[in-house]
């Protein structure tokens, strides 16, 4: 997530006013599709939940059925299978489905071809009015990687080893939204994209966010990109932390926005540590 | 009972606003002051023909004890004016404006200033819904804009400096209907729309009568501040293209635009920058500050799209009904103040009806 902006006043009383739900349509106004949406889940995520990375998932239970809730997960691989494997993961076993939207970098807005494509299968703008109108007025379910860039950029070597969580901001916009943080521990996708190495040159020619050398890319082609190792994924969803019991208005403590998110990231490391462990083969678990 | 004065009562914007005001009987006087003739035919708005030289309208309000001042000129399309005359009207006309409504013997008590959604520009790293609170996150691209930018905060000085003052700041997202002009209307008119090679953007609009009905809600009630006005929903433009029944036309590569848009302008079709920016990043507005403050939209975005899908499919046979209005100032004056005319309203209603 970026920096904090400016976010909008509390608005509970706005919330009778947002715009009604048309029913003919097919596009929300975030511009997620339900047709590109339910194409890309039937043809591939389908096929690699269930068959390629064989999903094991955990503690779905902690996902709540009902109101907004925050998703915090580590991030990890070159062009990464984790967003949607979570989000196929919560349509799959939840015992009420709800969409999840993903927190994207703004360069996706930007770059022609996913920015049409990235909105229509959930993506969303990472900016905190955004988070915070899908938390706090909409009621959704967001999932943020704090780890952001740095987290899908590390290096095969690193693997596991999260990175910063940015600056706190993803609980500073659940605080706000008095909704609670749900955080996810993964396993599976540091091995199913490994990066070897970066080419900056090539990143700068591009203008993608970084040019990885991964087993099927470059020397694959863009089809490369979509070259993932059959690894063994599984997801463990955590104990949500409440952020409405932290006081009146707990989002002016930069201090205890930054325990909060440092705890967060504890207990996501610990976790992994242990599934690590358990753990016997990358791809068979 | 108000006394309104509207400017830029020659635009569509203007005219339509002055057409609603004359029916409604709590209004006493309505005074359209444009450079221009009227293109509407109004009944009992008084045309005076000046510009916003200051020193004129404040004689002008002044004298007939103005209360509520309607600032309806704002170039929103570079189609519309030369970058030179949009900069005159949309900076300087409204500082000359707001002079002539300050001041401490000054009966104005009510400004309503008409602005733009281009206030907040179109980025990349934009909030997806934009609330009045907020700030563009970068400066300026295009004269365009920052001329908007100016003409804002030049009202937001004048309201800080007159606290007696209701202000309103309308920021309209882009209109649609039959009657209005602007770019998009004539892009969406095309056989296919053009579009930017890999990006569908998110467009919100709002349908010519409740920018009409807002502006006449800011009048009949106090809403100090400002407001974003677009239709309920954001669509894409796959979306609208596909309600208007046309194709797109990926004809705009994703890097190197500027020079493909010189390349269209060359072919007749005008694709501002502020357009081109639109159409990579699209925009959204959050419009519940509106709808708290009571006023219901008629149109959603989608209805306001379908409703201008209907008029294109009947434009070619509309075109060719009657000759456009035309002011004649003699005309007029007899109407309004001669002591023969008997039946004031009901001639002008019928010879617009007829």
């Amino acid at each position: 997530m970026s920096a904090p902006k400016e976010l909008p006043a509390p608005s509970d009383q706005l919330k009778a006013h947002l715009p009604a739900i048309e029913a003919d349509r097919q596009v929300t106004d975030w511009g997620r599709s339900e047709r590109i949406e339910g194409l890309m889940d039937r043809t591939v995520y389908d096929w690699l939940y269930h068959y390629w990375f064989r999903c094991e998932v955990e503690g779905i239970e902690n996902v709540p059925s009902s109101g907004g809730a925050l998703l915090v997960s580590n991030h990890s691989g070159a062009l990464p299978p984790d967003a949607a494997m979570i989000l196929k993961a919560i349509k799959e076993e939840h015992s009420r489905p709800r969409p999840l939207h993903l927190t994207v970098e703004h360069f996706f807005k930007g770059y022609p071809g996913f920015s049409m494509l990235v909105a229509k299968i959930g993506g969303v703008p990472a900016h905190p009015a955004n988070v915070h109108r899908l938390l706090a007025d909409e009621e959704q379910l967001v999932l943020v990687f704090p780890e952001g860039r740095k987290g899908t950029e590390k290096l095969y070597k690193d693997r596991y080893k999260l990175r910063r969580f940015g600056r706190g901001g993803f609980v500073e916009a659940a605080m706000r939204a008095k909704a609670p943080i749900v955080p996810v521990a993964v396993v599976g996708a540091e091995e199913a994209m490994p990066i070897f190495a970066h080419m900056s040159a090539l990143q700068r020619l591009t203008g993608l966010l970084y040019f990885p050398i991964t087993p099927t890319f470059p020397h694959l082609g863009l089809a490369g990109f979509l070259g993932y190792l059959p690894a063994k994924f599984k997801i463990r969803f955590l104990e949500p932390v409440r952020t409405d019991d932290m006081g009146e208005e707990p989002w002016l403590d930069r201090g205890l926005i930054q325990t909060v998110a440092d705890e967060i990231r504890a207990r996501i490391q610990e976790e992994l540590i242990d599934m690590l462990a358990h753990r016997r083969s990358v791809w068979f678990g | 009972m108000t006394r309104i004065l509207v400017t830029g009562v020659s635009s569509f914007w203007g005219g339509r606003l002055a057409r609603a005001l004359e029916a409604d009987e709590r209004v006493e006087t309505i005074i359209g002051v444009s450079p221009e003739d009227p293109t509407m035919e109004l009944e009992r708005t008084e045309f005076v023909r000046v510009g916003t030289q200051h020193a004129l309208l404040r004689r002008i309000v002044q004298a007939a004890e103005i209360d509520t001042v309607i600032d309806s000129r704002l170039v929103v399309d570079s189609v519309q004016a030369s970058p030179r005359d949009a900069h005159e009207i949309n900076v300087i006309g409204t500082m000359n404006i707001l002079a002539a409504c300050g001041g401490p013997d000054s009966p104005v008590r009510k400004v309503i200033f008409k602005s733009s959604a281009h206030y907040y520009g179109c980025e990349r790293d934009d909030p997806a819904f934009f609330t009045e609170a907020m700030q563009r996150p970068h400066a300026p691209r295009t004269r365009l804009e920052s001329d908007i930018v100016e003409a804002e905060n030049a009202v937001r000085g004048f309201a800080e400096r007159n606290k007696d003052v209701t202000v309103t700041v309308l920021r309209f997202a882009n209109g649609l209907g039959p009657e209005l002009r602007t770019s998009h209307r004539d892009l969406l008119s095309l056989p296919a729309i053009p579009c930017i090679l890999g990006f569908d953007p998110r467009y919100q609009f709002v349908h010519e009568d409740d920018i009409v009905g807002v502006l006449e809600h800011a009048v009949a009630h106090d809403l100090p501040g400002t407001y974003n006005v677009a239709g309920d929903g954001v669509l894409v433009l796959s979306e609208v293209a596909s309600l208007l029944g046309r194709p797109l036309a990926p004809v705009l590569p994703p890097w190197g635009t500027g020079l493909a848009t010189r390349a269209l302008r060359a072919a007749g079709v005008r694709i501002p920058e502020e357009v081109a920016q639109q159409l990579r990043y699209g925009r959204g507005l959050d419009n519940r500050k509106l709808k708290a403050a009571g006023f219901a939209l008629r149109y959603t975005t989608r209805e306001a799209v379908a409703k201008f899908a209907e008029d294109l499919r009947v434009r070619a046979l509309r075109q060719d009904g009657g000759a456009p209005y035309r002011y004649e100032r003699e005309v007029e004056e007899f109407l309004r103040y001669s002591p023969s005319v008997r039946r004031r309203s009901e001639a002008a209603r019928e010879e617009s009806a007829g």
